[in-house]
């Protein structure tokens, strides 16, 4: 086991460091790439935060869809298969809520405030 | 630097010209270039723009159209009144610039963001989704016996293309095969007329003034297929920059566009635009993951393609969206 702080506290600090420290002194081209870079660094935290929930739940859902065990990796290409050769569409019990549960929990991680995001987030899920 | 080249390039064509300054790249990557500068002249300064390919950058990428079609495009629209920029000059060997062409300035914004919520173009805003209609109605009407050669795409064709793109990245997403399924079922087949389609025609590439927009840009995917092609692109939801209600680039609805387009004296045929509306979707996402790969395999190691890369699942909800409404 590795030592503390965790990788989400470490990205955190860096991240808040550029922000509050850092992007007041620059501008330009150089301003536009540290957004960029605190996104990166917000974006790792968010991940680093809520993949393993959320993977768990993808897998265990891929589980009961596919009838197979595997790695989160290894269950979506056996269900992009299944998807591509037609055994597997939305007539299939349980698909397309499973797509929009993995889907939400991606966005959450990528983009939050994508307004389609958003919107369905307000609806409910 | 390109000043001296540009200087020695306007003497000759550009009557009166005394030299170019002000040169500034706008954006680009290794095979082509845009850069902004202006014509030193007696009567004032003429704004120009470059858009070039480097020396030793001749060979265009297999869907683009290549630099001399775009100018011959652009300037056979401008000529027939659709908002597009004068052609000067085609670049020849003696300017010592590479290959592309030379096109007067066109001032105004492309900044969606700022489109879509600066007061300065508040007055335009709601009429542009009709105007957009109107744009792309010349567009398609342009005359075909005076294009220049341009690959011919049907739908059943395209989906091919973006399945190969999408199988070659080996990225497997269960949300792009269902895509892929639902246009490959959808497929509407040949479309019955044939036009000069923009393929790029969005947010970004028009160039928008007060008064609305002033010149279509960047006719690099041009090609011959399916007019409806454009309508649904415009349509895409990554083009509306948060404006989800507002379908056609975040300025209005579909019915605007298609009342545009039909008062212009063409036909819209609703469900082929929602079928390209999809494919738009899925293309962007591919894209997206191009841009991922690239990232990956370099030589553009930039951080801004890393988070292009990761947009993708901003298609991945569109198309849920599209074809599996929650609620439905």
């Amino acid at each position: 086991m590795q030592d503390e702080p965790t990788p989400i506290e470490l990205t955190k600090s860096v991240a808040d460091f550029l922000r509050s420290d850092i992007a007041p002194l620059v501008s330009g081209h150089q301003a536009f790439k540290l957004r960029v870079a605190i996104n990166i660094l917000d974006l790792v935290t968010r991940q680093l935060t809520q993949e393993e929930g959320s993977d768990a739940a993808e897998v265990e859902r891929l589980r009961a869809l596919l009838g197979m065990d595997g790695s989160v990796t290894e269950l979506n290409r056996a269900l992009a298969e299944r998807i591509a050769k037609g055994e597997v569409d939305l007539a299939t019990s349980g698909l397309a809520e499973h797509l929009w549960a993995t889907t939400m929990d991606k966005l959450a991680v990528d983009q939050p405030n994508y307004a389609s995001y958003k919107r369905e987030l307000g609806q409910g899920g | 630097m390109i000043e001296a080249e540009l200087s020695r390039s306007v003497q000759r064509w550009c009557k009166g010209a005394t030299g170019a300054t002000s040169a500034a790249k706008l954006s680009g990557g290794a095979s082509q270039e845009t850069w902004r500068f202006d014509i030193v002249h007696p009567d004032g300064p003429i704004g120009a723009i470059l858009r070039r390919s480097p020396k030793g950058y001749g060979a265009a990428p297999t869907r683009a159209a290549g630099l001399a079609a775009e100018a011959q495009l652009m300037q056979l629209a401008y000529e027939a009144g659709v908002p597009s920029p004068r052609v000067m000059h085609v670049l020849v060997p003696e300017d010592d610039l590479g290959t592309g062409f030379i096109m007067q300035r066109v001032e105004g914004e492309t900044i969606a963001r700022k489109i879509l919520r600066d007061d300065a173009f508040a007055a335009a805003r709601p009429h542009l989704a009709r105007q957009i209609g109107g744009v792309l109605a010349g567009l398609h009407r342009l005359p075909q016996d005076k294009l220049p050669e341009l690959r011919s795409r049907t739908a059943t064709q395209e989906i091919a293309e973006f399945e190969r793109d999408y199988r070659s990245l080996n990225w497997p997403k269960p949300v792009f095969e269902l895509a892929l399924r639902w246009l490959r079922d959808h497929d509407p087949g040949p479309s019955t007329e044939v036009t000069l389609v923009h393929g790029d025609f969005r947010n970004g590439n028009l160039i928008i003034g007060s008064n609305g927009v002033r010149a279509v840009l960047d006719w690099e995917l041009a090609h011959l297929g399916d007019p409806m092609e454009d309508l649904g692109w415009v349509c895409v939801n990554s083009w509306r920059f948060g404006e989800i209600d507002k379908p056609v680039g975040g300025f209005g609805s579909r019915e605007e566009l298609f009342a545009g387009y039909e008062a212009a004296g063409r036909t819209c045929d609703p469900a082929r635009v929602k079928f390209w509306e999809v494919m738009g979707t899925l293309r962007w996402g591919i894209m997206c993951g191009g841009m991922m790969q690239r990232f990956r395999e370099g030589p553009d190691h930039s951080m801004e393609r890393a988070m292009i890369g990761r947009r993708a699942s901003e298609t991945e909800i569109d198309l849920l969206r599209l074809l599996v409404p929650r609620g439905s």
